[in-house]
């Protein structure tokens, strides 16, 4: 049987082999010969993305686990590789989203492949790959040396790529920012890791798995290794870095960044917690939940403020997580109070969540690179009808905004269906408070749903409908069929996760056999037609059945209505008889989020000035209006520049050894070597 | 499980939830008129309660405490203070609360916590009222804070009344009433109270010309007094706020 | 084989009897209203004859109207059928209960809202703009309350399958619960919202600047106005129809024998008729509030349905 078993494992090398191809093509991918990096490098990318897909396919479909040892550095250090289905789903995530921007990158990176652009062509492949061959790596790390080098290089590569359009500097302080926090960070899961090690009695982590760890250090462990990988992840209130970097990388990258590189942190927060430490308590379940939803219904706040597209596709991620972490929370709850067909029901909602959100964060940061590819334009407010210049990448568009809204029958719903389905069971459980506060929790988890359909509805509705506001959005074009057949890809797989949930939900049980040793036994007891997770009486769900009563409703509807109408006669929009309307007239995104800005005014820093000059004479009238809005993020302001100062004025008392002058030197070396001969006699 | 108590034991706790509803409207009433019709509904809603529980528990006394109850804090007290509030002028008073959707989310926190309290109580306990328990405690701690967050000192009063509501709550569900004298005796100090009170109204209103109980922070050796924000009172003619 | 067919058809004419009937409670709304404030009454059936009026009469259309403009009403009333075919309005133990439960339910409205927001933004006049802007704040602050509620139902019923709990609380007999009396407040409170009704919004106003919900649909005329009114109708029905169920059953048929169906008609016909009045008397009552008092209004639906959720977990399921 091992025969078969190594195909997976092959795949996943030939998939490393392939990115490596790809950076190595990259490097003769200069100005005059772009032809390499659009149909060499994508196409090693493309390949390396479907071997991804094919070797987690395998090990999920098969069940398997397979380990490899590459000796590589000391001799005592070698490095370990494991495939198993944790892995492998991952895998397919990450190879979903390669194969998306491989599709997708041709044609957009053209745009720097022109002759007056300002950076080279080769970083931007060269590091690429090595971003995607690191997440393979971190993927495949059995031991905590390979996971730490290939964690550090997806940072560095990431930190590259942030900064690939260097000639703005506000794009160089967000790459900054993005490595401080990225090493910051890597530091904390390092201890996390040697709390684990040293329990273990070495890096690899079967050494830790088998390691007994006493509850206390078993948290600290914990407490570590969620914070290092929640500052990956984007929880709030070590999220900054993420709405400054993720908006300056090229698009293909931002999808790349926002899909799959913040998954990486709920990865090694699940790896760590369920795997690696093994007896999950309840208590770290309470502050997984409470962090979650703080960082959802945070997130989605200050997503709403935002009129850079996108930056607030980036704020949204972090409100994504913090769903998903809301669905760890409650696993780990009802797991750490023995509940553990219950728990396998939030890890499934979970890692489902994980899974949708980067089909539907990377369609979208594609399309929004469409419209930045075509239009130049990234603020919402100078963006408008571009529905009707830009009829398939609005439709794509549309299917990423209802799928990221939750509304059936796309696949973010089944995932937030599962979720609040996971906390509807909290009457099972014995402490009252708890069965008190996860009902809170739910209806915090709702409010964020609608909230973010209320933003989905603002980014469609200002940016694709209405009027241009700017003459280079009316006169943008369709983007090239590359472009399209990447987010094409993302929005086919949007409908199809969210129509065959019960598939899905199938192929994740040898995930969730691996790591709680259980699975939803009921969920094709009624075939895959039906949804029912926990018992057909008490939920079920049959979205098949859904898209079919909308086929046949449009079906009637099309034969009865449609087919029978009097065409329709054009006119003029309302305009309450004042005459014709001007794009200036129809609403901003600032205008359509004011409403929720002064409801929920207390969650950010508003600073509003309104300067009207008058023209002079009996009547009131205005010569101009000069309205400005800045709001900013409290956690920046509250947490951040403390620190900053903190870390400053500490550096400012030690600076104080550092006098220049000679003799102060001499000094400090004459005292030195008397205390060290002192020491020594 | 509730379908298995009897009826009048369901009725109980129906009641209790109506009292801690009334807790909740008496938090986020900014008008002095119906928080004081608010506390006379509290009254009578404990009144009932207290009339269920000497049925389910066959304790006659507790139909004595009912009677006077509804005396002393449906009739008498409410009567006080609403003819305090017509002679002082200040009927028509309301006041603006800075976020009334956090008090309110406030007082759910509260009897989430008086939940958690009463919980070892509630596993002792053996009779048949002991889930009300948590809800007495709340009533309790929502009145305190009823004082603490509202201006105006008819809401203080109200609160305090309300504080001692959750009290005669709490001893009616957790040990079927207290004995007779000591009920008799807590209920004439809290009339003494509230002619108390009206008392201390007059001259309040005498020397600060306001009956906004920050004011009192003028009394205060300190020489720069705080700024305060106003308590709204209506024009003196028939106009309602 | 057989009862599978019979259950699948009568879920299938309940569907079809719920759209039906949809605007006869709007008339008998309207008709009770006008009677209440003195004012001379339309017939009941005439919703029917605007409607049909509106079928007949050719669209217009504005000059930059999008192809999403033209099929949101059928996906609003898409969205509306689906719903009011998985609440049971004459038979619980329907098959279609399955397919899609409240929280489903939830997810159509939201489907339907999206889509008609989006219609408002799409002519790009002001009025759309500000429509749409409200409609998104009054219903993302009116979610909570309803799931509030909702999981208060579903944790005493234990499902979410609106035929199932309908049942459960049928087979209940008479419980006092307080948890469902403080549910009944707050959704009743959301459906106002969500209805747009008064106190949040007038769905008789004819002053743009007051409009929420009529502001999003102003550009729609001809069959695209019939088939979105007749969607605000059946979703009145529908959470009508909710409130019913969840809170006073009885009456409503277990089985498919006629006579059960026929009490059960008869029932639920009653019970929505005095619903209506209720609701007459509530909008007659009060009047419409500023645009920044129904986060309040929202707020109190909100506490209204947590104290429900306490409630239950403290009082109903403590010990």
């Amino acid at each position: 049987m091992s025969g078969t078993n190594e195909i997976p494992l092959l795949l996943a090398y030939t998939a490393a082999a392939c990115s490596l191809l790809s950076g190595i093509v990259s490097v003769f991918a200069v100005r005059r010969h772009p032809g390499f990096l659009h149909f060499g490098s994508f196409l090693f990318l493309f390949a390396a993305g479907a071997a991804s897909i094919a070797a987690g396919a395998w090990t999920l479909l098969a069940n398997i686990t397979v380990t490899d040892q590459f000796a590589l550095g000391p001799p005592w250090l070698s490095w370990h590789l494991r495939l198993d289905p944790l892995s492998g789903y991952f895998l397919v995530l990450l190879g979903t989203l390669v194969v998306a921007a491989s599709l997708y990158g041709p044609s957009y990176t053209r745009e720097f492949a022109r002759r007056g652009a300002a950076q080279p062509l080769p970083p931007l492949g060269v590091f690429t790959a090595f971003f995607v061959v690191s997440m393979q790596g971190i993927l495949l790390a059995d031991d905590a040396l390979m996971f730490m080098i290939s964690w550090e290089m997806m940072s560095l590569s990431g930190y590259f790529l942030v900064a690939y359009q260097h000639q703005h500097s506000a794009n160089r302080h967000a790459a900054f920012l993005y490595l401080l926090l990225a090493h910051v960070g890597a530091l904390i899961i390092l201890i996390s890791f040697g709390v684990l090690a040293a329990f273990g009695g070495g890096l690899s982590f079967d050494q830790m798995r088998s390691a007994s760890v006493t509850p206390l250090w078993a948290t600290l462990a914990f407490a570590f290794a969620f914070i290092g990988f929640g500052i990956k992840a984007g929880i709030v209130p070590l999220h900054v870095w993420l709405p400054d970097a993720h908006p300056v990388a090229p698009s293909h990258i931002s999808a790349l960044m926002s899909g799959v590189m913040i998954k990486m942190g709920i990865y090694g927060i699940v790896r760590v917690s369920y795997d690696l430490i093994g007896n999950v308590r309840w208590e770290w379940g309470v502050v997984v939940l409470i962090v979650g939803t703080a960082s959802a219904l945070l997130g989605v706040l200050y997503a709403i403020m935002q009129h850079d597209l996108k930056r607030l596709l980036a704020y949204h991620s972090i409100e994504n997580i913090g769903i998903i972490l809301m669905g760890l929370g409650l696993s780990m709850i009802f797991l750490g109070s023995g509940h553990a067909i219950l728990g396998t029901l939030g890890l499934v909602a979970a890692l489902y969540h994980t899974f949708n959100h980067a089909l539907f964060k990377g369609l979208l940061f594609l399309g929004a690179g469409a419209v930045l590819y075509r239009t130049h334009e990234r603020d919402l407010d100078h963006m408008g009808g571009l529905i009707h210049r830009m009829p398939v990448t609005a439709l794509m568009f549309l299917v990423g905004c209802v799928a990221i809204s939750a509304l059936p029958p796309f696949n973010g719903f089944v995932s937030e269906w599962l979720t609040f389905q996971t906390a509807l069971q909290a009457p099972v459980l014995h402490n009252g408070v708890l069965r008190a506060l996860i009902p809170i929790a739910a209806a915090l988890l709702a409010l964020t749903g609608a909230l973010a359909a209320a933003c989905f509805v603002k980014v469609f509705g200002i940016a694709f409908l209405g009027k241009p506001r700017t003459r280079r959005v009316a006169h943008a074009r369709e983007v090239p069929a590359g472009m399209l057949a990447g987010m094409g890809l993302l929005a086919a797989l949007c409908l199809l996760l969210g129509v065959f949930p019960t598939s899905v939900i199938e192929a994740m049980a040898p995930i969730t056999r691996l790591l709680v040793h259980d699975a939803l036994p009921s969920t094709l007891a009624q075939g895959w037609w039906w949804l029912t997770p926990i018992a057909p009486q008490v939920a079920s769900y049959s979205a098949p059945f859904l898209v079919i009563a909308i086929i046949g409703a449009f079906f009637i509807g099309y034969v009865f209505l449609k087919r029978r109408a009097a065409p329709w006669r054009t006119g003029y929009a309302w305009d309450c008889g004042f005459g014709r309307l001007s794009h200036r007239m129809q609403y901003t995104s600032t205008a359509f989020s004011q409403p929720i800005r002064r409801v929920f005014g207390a969650v950010w820093k508003v600073e509003e000035q309104v300067e009207t000059s008058a023209l002079p004479g009996p009547l009131p009238r205005a010569k101009s209006i000069h309205h400005q809005l800045h709001v900013q993020d409290w956690s920046w302001l509250l947490c951040y520049v403390p620190i900053g100062q903190l870390v400053l004025a500490a550096a400012k008392r030690v600076g104080v050894i550092q006098t220049g002058n000679i003799h102060t030197y001499l000094k400090y070396s004459f005292v030195t070597l008397l205390i060290f001969l002192w020491i020594v006699s | 499980m509730l379908a298995e108590l009897s009826l009048f034991s369901q009725a109980i706790i129906l009641f209790a939830a109506l009292v801690l509803l009334t807790s909740f409207i008496m938090l986020g009433q900014m008008r002095t008129m119906p928080l004081i019709f608010t506390f006379a509904w509290q009254g009578l809603l404990l009144a009932v309660v207290t009339v269920l529980v000497a049925h389910v528990s066959k304790h006659p006394h507790l139909y004595v405490s009912a009677a006077l109850t509804v005396g002393l804090k449906v009739v008498l007290i409410p009567w006080l203070l609403h003819r305090l509030s017509v002679q002082l002028n200040m009927q028509y008073d309301s006041e603006e609360l800075a976020h009334p959707s956090l008090l309110l989310l406030g007082g759910a926190a509260l009897v989430i916590f008086s939940y958690y309290v009463s919980l070892p109580i509630v596993h002792l306990s053996g009779l048949a009222t002991r889930n009300t328990i948590a809800v007495s405690i709340a009533v309790e701690l929502i009145g305190m804070l009823l004082m603490i967050v509202r201006r105006t000192a008819v809401a203080q009063v109200i609160g305090f009344m309300s504080m001692e509501n959750g009290l005669f709550f709490s001893a009616v569900v957790s040990t079927y009433g207290m004995p007779l004298i000591v009920e008799l005796g807590v209920a004439f100090d809290v009339l003494v109270a509230a002619i108390l009170f009206g008392v201390f109204f007059i001259h309040l209103r005498d020397s600060l010309d306001s009956l906004d109980v920050n004011r009192l922070n003028r009394l205060s050796e300190a020489d720069d007094a705080v700024p305060l924000p106003e308590t709204i009172s209506a024009p003196p003619t028939g106009t309602h706020s | 084989m057989d009862s599978q067919l019979i259950a699948w058809a009568h879920a299938a004419v309940q569907a079809l009897l719920f759209v039906a009937a949809a605007p006869l409670l709007t008339g008998w709304v309207n008709r009770v209203k006008c009677h209440l404030q003195n004012r001379a009454a339309a017939p009941v059936w005439q919703p029917y004859r605007d409607l049909a009026k509106l079928l007949r009469k050719r669209m217009v259309l504005a000059e930059n109207a999008s192809w999403l403009f033209r099929d949101v009403p059928y996906i609003v009333f898409g969205a509306m059928l689906l719903a009011a075919a998985v609440v049971p309005l004459v038979a619980v133990r329907l098959p279609t209960a399955a397919i899609a439960d409240v929280i489903v339910l939830v997810g159509f409205f939201a489907l339907a809202r999206f889509f008609t927001a989006l219609a408002g933004l799409d002519i790009g006049t002001a009025f759309g703009g500000m429509g749409a802007s409200r409609e998104m704040m009054v219903s993302a602050l009116a979610e909570p309350a309803m799931l509030m509620a909702v999981f208060t139902l579903s944790m005493t019923a234990a499902t979410t399958n609106l035929s199932i709990a309908t049942e459960y609380i049928l087979q209940a007999g008479l419980v006092l619960r307080p948890s469902f009396l403080f549910a009944l407040l707050g959704l009743a409170m959301v459906a106002v919202a969500e209805c747009s009704r008064i106190p949040v919004d007038n769905p008789a106003t004819h002053l743009e600047l007051t409009m929420l919900h009529e502001a999003m649909i102003l550009e729609y005329s001809g069959r695209y106005l019939a088939l979105i009114e007749w969607a605000s109708q059946i979703k009145l029905m529908i959470y009508a129809v909710l409130i019913v169920d969840f809170f006073f059953p009885w009456g409503i048929a277990r089985d498919f024998s006629p006579a059960a169906l026929a009490i059960s008609a008869v029932a639920v016909t009653a019970k929505l008729m005095l619903l209506g009045v209720v609701l007459v008397a509530w909008e007659t009552v009060l009047a419409k509030k500023r645009l920044f008092r129904v986060p309040q209004f929202l707020g109190s639906a909100f506490l209204l349905s947590l104290l429900g959720m306490l409630s239950h977990v403290v009082l109903e399921t403590g010990g």
